[in-house]
């Protein structure tokens, strides 16, 4: 995962209300073996209205996505964090965020910013325009116009946010441990790892009948 | 050590910590992962995009199961023969490459051992006793039968178990559900399962392992066993256990990938400590009495939904809960059942025997002796499919394909099947079917499908009359 530390720029001035994770990616992108390449799935039912936002040339490419109240609610898909991911968003600003979507979007390096509603419809305003850019290091979101929101993080979040660290990075980063462990099964539970699993199972193609 | 009596499943946990956590999560060290087409594929493009390597590919087993179809796979020149739908072709394809880029053991489509992985694990022996065991798929609960802590988990899971070979997992609360007593003429596991879930509920294991513990648990064979634990998750539980004991030993020893020699006696050594210490306290407790329990079904579309196959359809008002009523009438209608219906009165046009609950070969053996020397009523569609090449060819040798066939059932090659309907084996709307499966959820079976979840030879028995059947009348 990208570190992210500022995340400035343009930003779909959207600040609708209780969007779905059925609207972020439909059902049936499901089935795709990719988490890439879902950008082109994402908001595909607002993308079929004419002169819709994400189809805007101001916007196009925007990092950052102003939406309203209870964003990324609806099923636990991880699908809705990759697309929004692949479409290029690195940071979403709303009053609230499903809980299952927030985890999702961390997981994916996407900072879920809760403002209130009134630094939403000002960021909503200033966006038509002009960048947003929000910072973890001084946790303010910040417009050209002397705007300045300040918002939380759960510390350990903001951190692996900050550095790049998924959880696979994390853990990965207990190393030492975990080879530990793994030399101390090997001395009393010597039957869990070593030749045993390739044995007997290699690709086999043999016809059957 | 400490001295204060623990359950299997503490057991198990306590064995696995490679680091306690301030907020009391742990992580915890994966022993065997099964990898299918369906859940991996993303997670191998995350390893990918990351540069990361698999931890322990020989901890690890991939197997293709859900989108294969189960037609003839080769043709007469033994050509590999190509999949119609094309994204279950992709997916299949693409866990043929990502086994083949991280160098993860695979059993193909084409080989004997190929079958539903909660079927192949247990038979290959990659599923042992005491292990920690994950699959990205929520019946992954089976191999709780031999033991082990097997759980389902979601795809940024699969991948960091792929990269790190750990989980950071809380632990749960424990539940034992002790069935007592013998089981009745023509009553199966799949009949006990069914009455567990209908008395705790489909939500009633939430939060909870399960271990099963009791006079019937202990006298079941391994695959009786499987079938009630590959259930656990239908009960809303993380995982279910049973304790292993001789039976599960005799059942391990000589598989493929089972330890040999003196690792062989090492390992039932510590599997021998693995049982509930006498005094191990589980913060709840449910007791069922397997004498009254007798061949069950469901009637709606959730599995808790059960009645014996004796009674009739239940009225919704009978529900003291509203939500509960408001279910009942919602799943009567999708059902096509009305209060008070007999459910032997119920006639069935499909019949699916298969499924990771119920394709193993007692499975197959209890169908067909119900089956022999009848005939499938007119109009209904039965098919077997076997849960691995390595079953159907037991069948095939025990001569049960012939009396299937005889019998005009379908005999097909291993794989997920009318169980999901991902691949093309599927129900039609409004059409009624009688499944050894364990999901009966709206469209499960597909879109507008009625499912109605049941043993195997119950299942055989609503072949040969067309109608829910009770076994019992069709046996000895
Ligand atoms: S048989 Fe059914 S329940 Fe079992 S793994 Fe396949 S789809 Fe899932």
């Amino acid at each position: 995962m990208e570190a992210v530390t500022r995340v400035s720029g343009v930003a779909y001035p959207w600040g609708a209300k209780n969007v779905d994770t059925d609207v972020i990616i439909p059902a049936h992108w499901l089935k795709t073996i990719k988490r890439s390449g879902l950008g082109q799935g994402a908001f595909e039912t607002v993308r079929a209205q004419p002169g819709n936002i994400f189809d805007d040339p101001r916007y196009a490419g925007a990092p950052i996505l102003i939406a309203g109240d209870n964003f990324g609610c609806g099923s636990s898909r991880e699908h809705a964090a990759w697309a929004l991911g692949d479409m290029g968003v690195r940071a979403v600003i709303a009053p609230s965020f499903s809980d299952i979507f927030s985890g999702n979007a961390f997981k994916n390096g996407i900072v879920p910013v809760v403002l209130s509603q009134e630094a939403v419809d000002r960021l909503v305003e200033v966006a038509k325009t002009d960048p947003v850019t929000v910072d973890l290091e001084t946790m303010t979101v910040t417009t050209p116009f002397q705007d300045r929101f300040p918002f939380e993080l759960d510390a350990f979040r903001r951190r692996c946010l900050m550095e790049g660290l998924d959880e696979v990075g994390l853990t990965l980063a207990k190393d030492t441990a975990i080879s530990k462990f793994e030399e101390l099964l090997d001395e009393e539970r010597p039957w869990i790892m070593g030749e045993r699993a390739d044995a007997g199972i290699a690709v086999e193609g043999a016809g059957r009948t | 050590m400490s001295t204060i009596p623990r359950t299997l499943y503490e057991k198990v946990w306590d064995a696995h910590v490679v680091e306690r956590r301030d907020d009391g999560s742990c992580l915890i060290y994966i022993d065997r992962h099964l990898v299918h087409e369906v859940t991996s594929p993303q997670a191998f493009e995350g390893l990918r995009a990351a540069g990361r390597r698999v931890r322990r590919p020989e901890l690890t087993l991939a197997v293709p199961d859900h989108n294969l179809p189960t037609t003839a796979r080769i043709d007469a020149n033994g050509q590999e023969l190509p999949i119609a739908d094309r994204e279950s072709a992709e997916q299949l394809g693409a866990l043929r490459r990502n086994v083949a880029e991280f160098g993860v053991p695979y059993i193909d489509a084409l080989s004997a051992r190929q079958g539903i992985v909660h079927v192949v694990g247990p038979e290959q022996g990659f599923t042992l006793p005491g292990t920690t065991m994950v699959c990205g798929d929520s019946h992954t609960s089976a191999h709780g039968a031999l033991g082990a802590l097997a759980f389902g988990i979601g795809t940024s899971e699969v991948e960091h178990v792929l990269a790190t070979q750990t989980l950071i997992l809380s632990p749960s609360k424990t539940m034992e559900v002790r069935v007592d007593g013998t089981l009745g003429y023509g009553v199966s596991a799949k009949d006990v399962v069914l009455a567990i879930i209908g008395r705790i509920g489909a939500a009633g294991g939430t939060g909870h392992v399960i271990e099963f513990t009791g006079e019937v648990i202990r006298h079941l064979s391994v695959e009786g066993r499987l079938t009630i634990a590959n259930m656990s998750i239908e009960g809303g539980a993380r995982a279910g256990m049973i304790a292993p004991d001789e039976a599960t030993f005799a059942y391990l020893k000589g598989r493929p990938l089972a330890p040999t020699g003196a690792d062989w006696d090492k390992a039932v050594a510590w599997w021998r400590t693995l049982p509930s210490d006498a005094g191990a306290r589980y913060d709840r407790s449910v007791v069922l009495d397997g004498s009254a329990i007798a061949p069950v079904l469901t009637w709606g579309t959730s599995p808790e939904d059960v009645v014996p196959i004796t009674g009739v359809v239940p009225a919704p008002e009978s529900f003291a809960d509203p939500s509960k009523r408001e279910a009942a009438q919602k799943s009567l209608d999708y059902m096509g059942l009305a209060p008070g219906m007999r459910m032997q009165d119920v006639p069935v046009q499909h019949v699916f025997i298969g499924s990771c609950t119920n394709s193993r070969i007692e499975d197959l053996r209890a169908a067909a002796g119900v089956a022999i020397g009848r005939h499938v009523a007119d109009g209904v569609r039965a098919m077997v499919v076997p849960g691995s090449g390595l079953v159907k060819r037991q069948a095939e040798a025990e001569g049960l394909d012939r009396v299937f066939t005889e019998a005009g059932f379908e005999w097909r090659e291993p794989g997920c099947s009318m169980c999901l309907a991902m691949n093309p084996d599927k129900v039609p709307p409004g059409e009624r079917c009688a499944s050894t499966s364990n999901r009966n959820f709206v469209g499960r079976q597909g879109p507008g499908a009625r499912t109605h979840l049941l043993s195997p030879a119950m299942a055989a028995a609503a072949a040969v009359t067309g109608r829910l059947a009770d076994v019992r009348e069709l046996m000895g």
